[in-house]
């Protein structure tokens, strides 16, 4: 039998008594993205209402982070009723805690509707019920900015697992049967890469934890870090007990101002709890562990880009190789991983490599998240198995296309994927098959385009964001990018000829083979997939020379 | 919002404080301080930089370099209420670029410039990650979401007669 250390001790106390001491009912108010609409303001209401009402011992009230359904912002739940309110009004509080928390029946107006019916248990809206949630299990669950609330739901049990009992080689080994693919975009196996770090020469290596989220149209990582840091922490130290890193850090965006504070919060109670920091959990392992605000440049999500940021400099990517797992920040080995791939990590502890591998298709395990908008009834953030349907997304999780219009294409992976059209609905979606159709998995944002939607512009407005976007040390990106605006701008000017189109292709082709970095390889993408799919919109365009398609404005 | 900026000239004893909490200096900590200058400023002005070269012996050239790299510096006074107009994929499908032409021609400026009475600028941002709020708009830590033309000039309307009367 080990002995534990007082750390450790002192972890599962407290463990217990939260546990002990929660309320047998809770109402749970989404407080990071329903903030926008006003959910601060209903959180003091409740508040309010229920000291009125006697009732605050006995109900707790907890700010979560993102509980995923965003279109029905703010909303709260209430358990164990297993109730959710969407699209609340102030007003509307004093009716919920008198008919459901005082009254105990549920308020049919405030439900959410799937095909215009109201769905009573939150279980069965189609929004979750397709969703596997392993990874945000306890986002939009737990208090984010309060340890012992995760605590007393998992947080750092696998940890604790790790550091007294497997060594550095078990952890690997684990993670590569388990088949986890950076979740970053690129979708290299983490644990090769941790393989790689693990054996790198020297012995003061770095780990950073990329939460540079930078691809518009995605806010997963965002998500997670509003809504459970401590999932990402927990794997953080995990990862660099793995590779042996004595030093990290999270860079963050600076346009993410809830993610920082969360973080900040979380990062000094894990300290006190001995957790990160000098000898965690009495174990002798020492990790510390740093935030750096990134300062708005999308090509620093790009790993040596990054690095540069960290080192004070301009964010410009440097030729690979060395790779950074050999030589990487102030040239010592330095592993990179995404937000979500560190998240992965206590879920695979945790439910055991086999287990985790059994989800998913052949080659991509596990879920993925993904940051569904644009034009689609339920926007939010969800969590889906590897193989899934753009069908299943769209129809049955996303609720269809609002109006009554028709689905056109879905684009994914942001400036670096594409547009993946109708024809692919059917086809399960993972790293290979995304790439077969044109786009890439890239961090998973997903946008649903509908009929009225543009292909060119869609095209244009990509190759904006990446002429704005790119650092401008190499030529083919630099000049390149600059180049194929300009044959975008004279397609949707009306000023073009049809030479353009072939020139186009060709300009995408030398772009995406001789640029440095992925930022250059693969702004291309989303012209290519266009023309691959839509050829006949450019063609339309060029011999309408008008602005407008088939008599409709274009956006 | 600029808080220590003085019309005749600028005080640039927060400098040295800056500093002092990194010691010693090194070239990790120049952008956390640039960033910590601008939220002090409101901008990065020249004098400023040549303070934080001297104080910490960096080319100027190399503190200048960042400055321009990185899209959230800014090197002329910003307006009181910086509008960050959201050009995610969500919001340009949902007609965002229409609520910054009228943006732009309520206040009379272009992407990156501030109004003469220094109480607005308005500066394009590449994704605030709230998507299901798009089209959407960031003024200081307010969001503001489902935006038509319409209802983002009242919002702006609104802040401008909200500091009239104070």
């Amino acid at each position: 039998m080990v002995t534990l250390s007082k750390e450790i001790k002192n972890l599962h106390h407290i463990r217990e008594k939260i546990k002990n001491k929660q309320a047998k009912r809770q109402v749970r108010i989404c407080a990071t993205g329903c903030r926008a609409l006003g959910a601060l303001d209903i959180y003091e209401t409740f508040k309010k209402e229920l000291k009125e009402a006697k009732l605050q011992k006995e109900i707790a009230l907890i700010k979560t982070g993102c509980q995923g359904f965003c279109s029905g912002a703010p909303l709260v739940s209430i358990d164990p009723d297993n109730l959710l309110y969407v699209c609340l009004k102030k007003e509307d509080v004093r009716e919920i805690v008198n008919t459901t928390l005082i009254g105990k029946k549920p308020i049919e107006r405030l439900f959410c509707r799937d095909k215009k019916k109201p769905v009573i248990d939150r279980s069965k809206i189609p929004f979750f019920s397709y969703q596997k949630r392993l990874i945000l299990t306890r986002c939009g669950y737990i208090d984010p900015t309060n340890l012992d609330d995760a605590l007393a739901h998992g947080a750092y049990e696998v940890l604790e697992k790790v550091l007294t009992s497997m060594d550095p080689e078990a952890v690997i080994e684990k993670i590569k049967k388990s088949g986890l693919r950076g979740r970053g975009g690129a979708g290299f196996l983490t644990g090769l890469k941790w393989g790689y770090a693990h054996s790198a020469q020297g012995s003061e290596k770095y780990l950073i934890c990329n939460a540079d989220e930078g691809d518009p149209g995605a806010f997963m990582d965002r998500a997670l870090l509003e809504g459970d840091p401590h999932m990402v922490l927990e794997g953080i130290v995990i990862a660099a007990y793995a590779i042996g890193a004595c030093k990290g850090y999270i860079y963050v965006r600076a346009e993410y101002p809830i993610a920082i504070e969360h973080l900040k919060i979380a990062i000094e109670q894990a300290e006190k709890y001995k957790l990160v920091g000098k000898n965690i959990l009495g174990t002798g392992f020492n990790f510390e562990i740093k935030i750096k605000q990134g300062a708005g440049a999308f090509v620093c999500g790009e790993e040596t880009a990054l690095i540069s940021s960290i080192e004070g400099r301009r964010g410009q990517p440097r030729p690979r190789p060395p790779f950074p797992t050999e030589s990487g920040l102030w040239g010592k080995p330095t592993t990179i991983n995404n937000v979500e791939t560190l998240a992965n990590i206590p879920v695979i502890l945790k439910i055991g490599a086999n287990e985790y591998a059994k989800l998913g298709t052949k080659k991509s395990k596990g879920t993925k998240i993904f940051a569904l908008a644009g034009k689609v009834n339920n926007t939010g953030l969800i969590e889906v198995p590897m193989g899934i349907t753009l069908r299943e997304l769209v129809e049955d999780i996303g609720g269809g296309i609002p109006n009554g219009k028709r689905f056109k294409a879905a684009q994914i992976g942001g400036p670096s994927g594409g547009c993946v059209p109708a024809q692919f609905l059917d086809k399960p979606i993972d790293y290979e098959s995304v790439k077969e159709m044109g786009a890439i998995m890239g961090s998973g944002g997903l946008i649903i385009l509908d009929e009225t939607v543009c292909m060119v512009e869609i095209a244009r407005y990509f190759m904006e964001f990446c002429v704005k976007e790119s650092c401008g040390k190499c030529p083919p990106c630099r000049i390149g990018t600059t180049r194929m605006l300009d044959i975008l701008e004279r397609i949707c000017g009306g000023k073009a000829e049809m030479k353009d189109i072939p020139r186009l292709e060709e300009l995408a082709l030398q772009v995406k083979k001789n640029s440095l970095c992925g930022l250059g390889q693969t702004a291309p993408n989303p012209v290519l997939s266009t023309l691959r799919h839509f050829r006949d919109e450019y063609i339309e365009r060029i011999k309408l020379k008008k602005k407008t398609r088939r008599g409709k404005p274009i956006i | 919002m600029t808080k220590a900026l003085k019309q005749e000239g600028i005080d640039l004893s927060f400098m040295s404080k800056i500093v002092s909490t990194h010691v010693p200096f090194s070239r990790e900590d120049l952008i956390g301080s640039l960033q910590e200058t601008q939220d002090h400023y409101g901008y990065l002005p020249e004098e400023v930089m040549d303070k934080l070269a001297e104080l910490t012996s960096t080319p100027v050239a190399l503190i200048y370099g960042i400055a321009t790299f990185y899209s959230q510096f800014h090197l002329k006074p910003h307006g009181k209420y910086a509008i960050k107009l959201c050009r995610g994929t969500a919001c340009h499908v949902k007609e965002a670029p229409k609520i910054s032409s009228a943006i732009s021609s309520h206040l009379g400026i272009k992407d990156g410039e501030t109004t003469n009475d220094m109480l607005f600028s308005l500066e394009s941002v590449a994704c605030l990650g709230t998507c299901f709020l798009s089209p959407v708009m960031l003024i200081g830590d307010q969001y503001y979401g489902k935006l038509t033309p319409e209802s983002a000039i009242e919002v702006l309307e609104n802040i401008a007669k909200e500091n009239k009367a104070k």
